[in-house]
């Protein structure tokens, strides 16, 4: 990426707030445990401990700046607990859809003929299973929790990726530079490794980076129903189903890991939309 | 016409049956033994080869695809191991309140979702334009269960705490009230599109947002066109521009859309109706995946992609009914 795309991104509003809920989102994952010290071994008299509101403290004068749950556990605790969760699921996900996606489509784009036909067909099915159901038969198949969800998403979304880098990459084939590198010798392989594939990512990682937030969306959603990262393992969407059982008498439990999963999905989004138009941009101009 | 349709129809054959293989694949290539799961641990092996012979999983693997696939494609889809009934009575008791469902709120987001967009082309660069981007951008990226709380917390419980009139307050769980059968059918009726309001804005809003963000852009881009300077050298008003000249072109591009938007929105509901309790797929989906009823998820899967692929077909022919031209190209 050059410099004109790092300063559009820095003159725009839209990266600027994404990236701040991102970063927020990813140093509350990395120094929140820290900063709150051990998680308690036992808690005490549940009863008078749980569904402390937000600003309340707890009987043994603790303040909870989120409230407790059901559990009287300390909200803010879980909800930087599950961002690491979440964040992590969210980010390996996007990589491994990012792997996928790049070998199929530069694969494609690189060789045409049959090979391309065969795989333009099976992105072509793969974009007719809507997700959310397909991820649903490959819980109900395979063991629930955290590998199978970075799997299962990552099997689901690199089509995106794989038609960019594909079209990226049939521009490319056939330019001079590609062509003085065969000519002096160079294999497929490293043609397409060191002199193509540098050249069509960028596309692919604009689709990578929206689908950070959208794999922390949908890993949230299995979650909250019951088929994703599995309790006592914190992450936001098995909190929002824990709260939601109390949604009438402590609402505060469930809306707090709510705003977290939005806020963040659109940080990301916003981050997206606007690399987009900077690299729009560029590609404009220059 | 008729050819086009024809030639798509051919070309969509070949991905339907992917996606039926890749769930034949998907079921045979997990752990577990279906014979064992049915039969429970304790069984003797003799009543297992018994049913492994019966369900015919002592074929060779090419066999067993071929006849799976025969069966799905002749609507004998087995027997759902949860309830005990044929899995295509369980899916069409269901089929019918989720095409209500999405059909209810795929047309609401087309009608709020190209009106909106086509508000912000008319006064674009404004600060009414800018205000509802920023609105369109949060809403668009909203997940929808937590959209869906969101509605329960404000018009179910919330309606009733803060003492809004009944009108107001909506239900939050399920297609009808418990006592809908001893309801006169004029009540009935209005007890059903009350159920409706929640789960439906759900689903209108996440899809609008993203359709008025689309048309807006599309719309702005077509006002830039020759033909529209040429209208309003003409002497035609803003408004006349817009509905008459713009619109138009602006609409092939939702059209393709549509075919786009069915994964997402087919995604959507499976979160609204385990939210609303809505007697639909989404919901038939989430129980049999608890209950490990591989039968029920794998055509609920298939059903869910043939839909996405008839939607998209429609739209095809949508677009080349709008513009002769594509009619060529595909």
């Amino acid at each position: 990426m050059s410099g004109g795309v790092v300063r559009d991104l820095l003159r725009d509003r839209r990266a600027l707030a994404g990236g701040l809920i991102v970063a927020a989102a990813v140093s509350a994952a990395v120094l929140g445990p820290l900063l709150l010290g051990p998680a308690p071994v036992a808690l005490e008299d549940v009863v008078a401990r749980r569904f402390v509101p937000p600003l309340g403290a707890t009987p043994d004068g603790v303040l909870h700046l989120l409230g407790t749950d059901r559990f009287g556990r300390d909200l803010l605790r879980r909800l930087c607990e599950g961002a690491r969760v979440s964040l992590a699921v969210g980010i390996l996900a996007a990589l491994a859809a990012l792997a996928i996606g790049v070998t199929a489509g530069s694969v494609a784009g690189f060789a045409g003929g049959i090979a391309d036909r065969a795989i333009v067909a099976v992105v072509d099915a793969a974009l007719a299973v809507p997700r959310v159901p397909f991820l649903l038969l490959l819980v109900a198949l395979f063991e629930p929790g955290v590998p199978l969800v970075v799997l299962a998403l990552g099997l689901t979304g690199w089509m995106t990726v794989a038609r960019l880098v594909r079209a990226e990459v049939r521009g490319l084939r056939r330019r001079p530079f590609v062509e003085a590198a065969r000519s002096l010798g160079a294999g497929p392989a490293r043609v397409l490794g060191r002199h193509v594939l540098p050249n069509a990512l960028a596309p692919a990682l604009v689709a990578a980076a929206l689908g950070v937030g959208n794999a922390m969306m949908l890993e949230a959603g299995l979650s909250f129903l019951g088929l994703g990262v599995q309790p006592p393992t914190a992450s936001w969407g098995n909190l929002i189903a824990a709260g939601r059982e109390a949604l009438v008498t402590a609402p505060w439990v469930a809306l707090a890991p709510a705003t977290a999963v939005a806020l963040v999905v659109v940080g990301f989004s916003l981050l997206a939309d606007s690399l987009e138009a900077a690299l729009a941009g560029e590609r404009a101009t220059g | 016409m008729p050819r086009f349709i024809a030639r798509r129809l051919l070309s969509t054959l070949p991905l339907v049956v992917l996606v039926l293989t890749a769930t034949f694949a998907a079921l045979h290539i997990a752990p577990g033994d279906p014979v064992r799961m049915y039969l429970g641990p304790g069984a003797d092996a003799a009543a297992g080869a018994e049913l492994r012979h019966a369900w015919g999983l002592d074929r060779p693997w090419a066999i067993q695809y071929a006849a799976w696939l025969g069966d799905f494609v002749r609507g004998r889809w087995g027997v759902s191991l949860a309830q005990h009934r044929p899995v295509v009575r369980v899916l069409s008791d269901a089929l019918g309140p989720t095409l209500l469902l999405t059909g209810l709120s795929l047309a609401l987001t087309y009608a709020i979702g190209i009106a909106v967009g086509a508000l912000q082309a008319a006064r674009r660069r404004t600060a009414l334009d800018t205000g509802i981007t920023a609105v369109t951008t949060v809403v668009q990226a909203l997940p929808a269960y937590v959209l869906a709380l969101a509605l329960v917390l404000v018009f179910a419980y919330g309606a009733a705490l803060w003492g809004w009139p009944d009108l107001l307050r909506l239900p939050a769980f399920g297609a009808e009230s418990v006592a809908a059968d001893f309801l006169p059918p004029a009540r009935r009726l209005a007890d059903r599109a009350r159920h409706l309001i929640l789960p439906v804005t759900t689903l209108t809003l996440i899809g609008a947002a993203g359709i008025a963000r689309f048309a807006r852009s599309s719309l702005v881009d077509a006002l830039r066109q020759p033909f529209v300077a040429a209208a309003r050298a003409r002497g035609l008003t803003n408004g006349r521009v817009l509905a008459r000249h713009t619109l138009r072109t602006a609409f092939l591009p939702l059209v393709t859309l549509l075919g786009l938007q069915l994964p997402a929105l087919f995604s959507g509901v499976v979160f609204v109706e385990a939210v609303f309790a809505w007697p639909g797929m989404g919901r038939v989906a989430v129980q049999a995946v608890l209950a490990r009823d591989y039968p029920v998820v794998m055509a609920v899967t298939a059903v869910f992609a043939v839909l996405v692929v008839v939607g998209n077909l429609l739209a095809d022919v949508a677009a080349a009914a709008l513009d002769p031209r594509s009619e060529a190209v595909a």
